[in-house]
């Protein structure tokens, strides 16, 4: 029990880090907001290995940080709109059952970008952004796939980890 | 070899991909308003840029395809390639719908003039 501030702390690290691999990756698919998410590999990880409400936290210190290092305010801001959404919609199928950590990352990539876009047609004060829906759709559930099956071997690995 | 995703996993999938899809429709017959603009491109580059609400006929190329906007629309009318593809296509008023002639590498394609001003501000 008294380990969980440690792990949180090496979890949080692990966050940083991956965010900070995913800047030197000089991945451009060509459109805006399209990428792997890799950070997001450490939250699903926490979602299952520590609790709901660490994990919350763990997105929310996260999202901060690496905005205030790699980002901008902006980028904090859409970061923080898609890991809430994303982070609430993993809850929630975790805890309704039957999908697999794939299935949870898969709906956990697709709503981060839903939440970004909300957030940019809420500052573009627009709804042509909607034209960008079906590629960001489409991109975060392949990362988000990606990310799932990363997640699954890490905590298959893990499986001896007691918090 | 065994993925690992369950029924409930696939089902996400094809409903992510459904909507997905929906919004690519919707995108194409509604989204497409607000449209008011027709840019002529030759072999990729832009020759003229014209309003979709003043009617009149357009020579591009030195006459070898002629457009004609009209009601708001924008058709190409004469063209002097063999297969005429381009001449027999719809007219087009929607946000990105364009009209091709292969042959003549024109480009009609029509766009809103606010465009182009977001990837300032997301990125």
């Amino acid at each position: 029990m008294k380990n969980r501030v440690a792990y949180f702390g090496v979890f949080t690290a692990l966050a940083l880090i991956f965010s900070y691999i995913e800047t030197l990756i000089p991945v451009n698919f060509g459109i805006y907001g399209v990428k792997l998410g890799l950070a997001n590999l450490i939250i699903v990880v926490a979602l299952y290995k520590i609790g709901i409400g660490e994990a919350f936290l763990l997105s929310v210190v996260r999202v901060v940080l690496s905005g205030f290092l790699f980002g901008n305010y902006f980028s904090i801001i859409y970061s923080l709109a898609g890991g809430m959404l994303s982070l609430a919609v993993m809850s929630l199928l975790k805890r309704s059952g039957g999908f697999s950590v794939m299935g949870v990352s898969i709906a956990g990539g697709v709503f981060h970008n839903i939440g970004q876009l909300i957030v940019a047609m809420l500052v573009v004060e627009t709804f042509s952004v909607i034209y960008y829906v079906p590629v960001l759709l489409t991109a975060g559930m392949l990362a988000g796939l990606v990310i799932g099956i990363a997640a699954n071997g890490m905590l298959r690995r893990l499986k001896g980890l007691k918090m | 070899m065994k993925t690992g995703l369950k029924k409930k996993d696939w089902l996400l999938i094809l409903i992510i991909l459904c909507v997905a899809g929906l919004t690519v429709l919707a995108h194409t017959y509604i989204g497409g308003r607000g449209a008011n603009k027709v840019v002529v491109k030759v072999d990729g580059v832009i020759q003229g840029t014209y309003s979709l609400s003043e009617d009149g006929r357009i020579e591009i190329n030195d006459g070898t395809n002629v457009i004609e906007i009209s009601n708001g629309k924008a058709d190409m009318i004469e063209a002097d390639c063999p297969d005429q593809l381009c001449v027999n296509q719809k007219a087009v008023s929607r946000n990105h719908e364009n009209i091709i002639c292969l042959p003549n590498k024109v480009v009609v394609e029509v766009e809103s003039v606010e465009e182009s001003e977001y990837d300032a501000v997301t990125n």
